[in-house]
């Protein structure tokens, strides 16, 4: 193929994603520097307020107070991405490791039920839990049922609520990844392992987990940006009252008409991404060198 | 009498694997058995019933919606296909050289960057731009977040051919378009097809980006649906939702299965 | 040493059901002895050596390693290490990490693991190459870091499975002899397993040529060479002509086995020729030459070593050896 039309060849994909998806962001950096239009959208002059609306509050007289609203809003968000990311991971490598272990079809069974779910809508998924866990909600029928409790419990609208959805819904992007890092390892590397003496334990530690880093690495990544970006499971699990960034970013251009700030908190979520994704790609070379 | 030696098996792993799968599909068997429930009051079981089906079936908002979702879903899925069919003829089969990474970077893009983030940068854009053409901003904002889904299944399919069979073509003195034509294109066929489909699924299910550029005439069946879930539990929502469910199932197991064919080939 | 009773190993599949990989083998093997199971893929060979291993355990019998039964225990339990056909080498971990790791699993003093691993590297002449990681070794060198890491722990027996089939020829030859002198100077008992005679030969003190899961023959290579007891021994194990008994002028339906390099072709003078073959083929081998003579309609072969005047195809030859060549076989 020549290099001409290899051009005319990629230019549909890299001009549709540069133009709507690059530019765009190029666009949401500079409202983040602009100041708010309280009907929507943005106007001169140019300034910080965006950012430093972070950390401080405008006070009647203009002087800045310190307002620890949005920053606590971005430390729950990072804490619950970290958790979730967290969970998915003690559960899905022992998922991921035991599929590893079936023959070819059952392999190909629960990969397929593992798969699933990423392809359904994410809304309807955290949309059952509600079913489930609200006052009327099928746990807290049964559990009066049973006789364990009198008055329904809350288990909606809190942290871990939003919890729950957020592993319900990124599991998948867990146990993929590792899985097929997994799959890769030579069954001699276990047995070899085994054969030098090696307790379960340690052919573990030293053998299965240092060659499923990388997959867990990924993994990792992608449960936990679009986890710190979520906006469906803070929203309908959360009942939209416990702030997460997303629902943030998403108020500032519905109710708060705050575009500005929208803008600027969704340049630092992407950062942030970035930020762990270079960091992740500096370390991988390093590693295929080692190899 | 211990079990004999297997590596193979670890104690617990099996049950944790099963609980997990239970924890996957039992919210969403849950909505499903209340879908079919005769009741209005959702929790309380009064037999078997289609009528929540047959009332969604008749509401025009929803039909409206549904109509929406289905003219975007096509066009995206047309457009994002044919785009990712050539970038992945490009990556794959081009001369791209120091360009690669950054293509690859590109295509990833809508995969990597938080849904929320694509949806507010997209909807500054057009306002930005002074577009407001209603279902046209959605079937642009859709093909772009729909061309790595559609990209994946068939440059995997490109790398899995390898260059063999293109150079045995042109070794029989057949032109590029004849070879693309002849021998490229079936083979593609059921990665284009899975990508098409995985594509055709990820505009349907979208939510957040689709609600935050969608205005009063182009709403989509999901934020219609969003807007529903938030006043309330009905059995509407649950019957609707059923639906989407079901395609979601239906398209995605077709496509997995075509995926499975083709590494048969 | 190691001792086989009545060993079955049967495994069910999704496709073809149960298959028997071993039936009620039994087998002798002696301390500081290099023993080879060799037979054709399928045999049951790895099989078997996976029982020693533990990574699997028999259907029935008995496996005794120094009158201890195994059966039950699990590999990192048993004084037995394996080098792994394509070697398996921990690729995180540098070769000396990869030599400690027996020997930390054992609990070893950090000072005692260094001693023994720098002691294993030089009993394999690899020192120098403590801090490579697998990936940066060539395939013999690999192959040495396998042995040194099977052999630091210092395990009664040590299994090979296949260990130079990944290796090309020169190579090949260079490690059967380094194979050999690392079985006499540690004194430990290996047990090889290969589908290649010639390694065999050349390597082991005893042989057993296996089969469809069974055990043929036992016994030292000229024994097994000299006088095997089946045709399918005498084929695999070099080569052999295997000439059905009436040609010979005998009427019961044995064959008889004689090799290639006993066979005497002469020119046709009238006399003392066991019978008169056709030419039907010459292949040059360098020392030798290959004949393929037709013999009443049996294809003989004939490896003989500077016959002068070369035969040339279509030519009536007669064809002979000693009957001290022959080997009765009677399956």
């Amino acid at each position: 193929m020549g290099r001409q039309s290899t051009l005319l060849l990629v230019a549909p994909a890299v001009l549709a994603i540069g133009v709507f998806m690059l530019i765009p962001m190029f666009i949401a950096l500079a409202y983040s520097f602009m100041t708010a239009d309280p009907y929507g959208g943005v106007q001169a002059p140019l300034t910080f307020d965006a950012y430093i609306q972070f950390l401080y509050q405008r006070d009647f007289d203009d002087s800045l107070v310190f307002a620890s609203d949005y920053i606590l809003i971005i430390v729950r968000s990072i804490y619950l991405a970290v958790a979730t990311t967290a969970i998915c991971l003690v559960l899905g490598l022992p998922v991921a490791w035991y599929i590893v272990c079936q023959d070819a079809e059952r392999r190909r069974l629960l990969l397929f039920f593992i798969t699933l779910p990423f392809w359904i809508n994410t809304l309807i998924r955290t949309y059952c839990w509600i079913l489930i866990l609200r006052d009327e909600g099928l746990a807290n029928k049964l559990l009066r049922a049973l006789g364990v409790v009198a008055d329904p419990l809350p288990l909606l609208y809190n942290d871990g609520s939003i919890l729950l959805g957020l592993v319900y819904t990124f599991l998948p992007f867990m146990v993929l990844p590792i899985y097929s890092t997994l799959e890769r390892i030579d069954p001699r590397l276990i047995e070899a392992a085994y054969d030098l003496y090696a307790s379960r334990v340690a052919v573990f530690r030293r053998v299965i987990w240092p060659l499923a880093k990388p997959g867990a690495l990924a993994g990792a990544t992608l449960v936990f940006a679009p986890a710190l970006g979520s906006f469906l499971a803070p929203d309908l699990l959360g009942g939209g009252k416990k702030l997460l960034i997303g629902s943030l970013i998403q108020m500032q251009f519905t109710s708060s008409r705050n575009w500005p700030f929208g803008a600027a908190l969704s340049i630092a979520i992407t950062a942030v991404i970035l930020l762990v994704m270079v960091l992740r790609s500096w370390r991988a070379p390093q590693r295929e060198a080692r190899a | 009498m211990s079990r004999p030696f297997d590596w193979r098996h670890t104690p617990g792993f099996g049950p944790l694997t099963v609980a997990i799968l239970v924890f996957l599909y039992a919210p969403l068997l849950v909505l499903v058995v209340y879908a079919f429930n005769a009741s209005r009051m959702v929790t309380i079981w009064q037999g078997f019933s289609l009528q929540w089906f047959v009332a969604i079936a008749q509401n025009g908002d929803i039909r409206g919606a549904a109509e929406n979702s289905l003219i975007i879903a096509v066009c995206a899925t047309i457009a994002a296909t044919l785009i990712a069919l050539a970038g992945a003829l490009a990556l794959e089969r081009g001369t791209l050289t120091f360009g690669r990474s950054l293509v690859h970077g590109m295509v990833a893009m809508p995969l990597v960057v938080p849904e929320i983030v694509v949806a507010i940068t997209t909807l500054v854009f057009f306002s930005a731009l002074g577009m407001h053409h209603g279902l046209l901003n959605l079937i642009i904002a859709h093909t772009v977040f729909c061309i790595p889904f559609a990209l994946l299944p068939i440059q995997a399919r490109l790398k899995d051919m390898g260059g063999m069979l293109e150079e045995a073509g042109r070794d029989l003195y057949a032109s590029e378009w004849k070879l693309f034509r002849r021998i490229t294109l079936p083979l593609l066929m059921p990665a284009i097809g899975a990508g098409a489909i995985m594509a055709f699924v990820i505009s349907l299910d979208d939510f957040l980006i689709s609600m935050m550029v969608s205005s009063a005439g182009s709403t989509t069946l999901p934020v219609y649906v969003y807007g529903m879930m938030r006043l309330g539990v009905t059995p509407e929502v649950n019957a609707i939702s059923t639906v989407l469910l079901a395609i979601s199932v239906v398209f995605v197991a077709s496509a997995l299965l075509l995926g499975r064919k083709r590494r048969a080939n | 040493m190691i001792e086989l009773t009545g060993v079955s190993k049967t495994f069910t599949t999704r496709d073809v059901g149960v298959v028997a990989a071993l039936k009620e083998v039994s087998l002798r093997i002696d301390g500081n002895e290099f023993f080879t199971l060799l037979g054709p893929s399928g045999c049951g060979k790895t099989t078997l050596l996976r029982l020693i291993g533990g990574f699997e355990t028999p259907s029935t019998g008995r496996i005794r390693i120094d009158d201890l039964d195994v059966a039950a225990l699990p590999p990192q339990k048993r004084p037995v290490n394996t080098v792994f056909q394509s070697y398996a080498l921990f690729p995180h971990m540098t070769v000396a990490g990869n030599v400690a790791f027996g020997l930390e699993m054992c609990g070893w003093a950090k000072a005692d693991i260094e001693a023994r691993v720098k002691e294993a590297l030089a009993l394999v002449r690899l020192d120098g190459f403590a801090a490579r990681k697998p990936a940066q070794l060539s395939g013999g060198q690999q192959q040495r870091v396998a042995l040194a890491r099977a052999l630091a722990p210092r395990p009664k027996v040590l299994l090979l499975d296949e260990p130079l089939s990944a290796l090309d020829l020169k190579l090949r030859k260079e490690m059967q002899g380094e194979l050999k002198r690392l079985q006499r100077e540690t004194g430990i008992t290996f047990v090889l397993v290969t589908h290649d005679q010639e390694e065999a030969l050349a390597m082991s003190d005893r042989i057993a040529v296996m089969r469809d899961g069974l055990v043929l023959q036992v016994g030292a290579p000229k024994a097994i060479y000299d006088n095997p007891n089946s045709r399918f021994v005498a084929d695999f194990i070099g080569e052999a002509n295997l000439v059905p008994g009436k040609v010979l002028g005998r009427n019961d339906a044995l064959t008889v086995a004689v090799r290639p390099e006993r066979v005497t072709l002469g020119r046709l003078n009238g006399h003392g020729a066991r019978a008169r073959g056709e030419i039907a083929g010459v292949t040059f081998l360098g020392l030798d030459t290959l004949y393929e003579i037709l013999l009443d309609g049996t294809r003989v072969r004939a490896r003989v070593r500077d016959a002068g005047e070369p035969f040339q195809p279509g030519d009536t030859v007669a064809v002979d050896w000693p009957d001290t060549a022959e080997r009765e076989l009677r399956h």
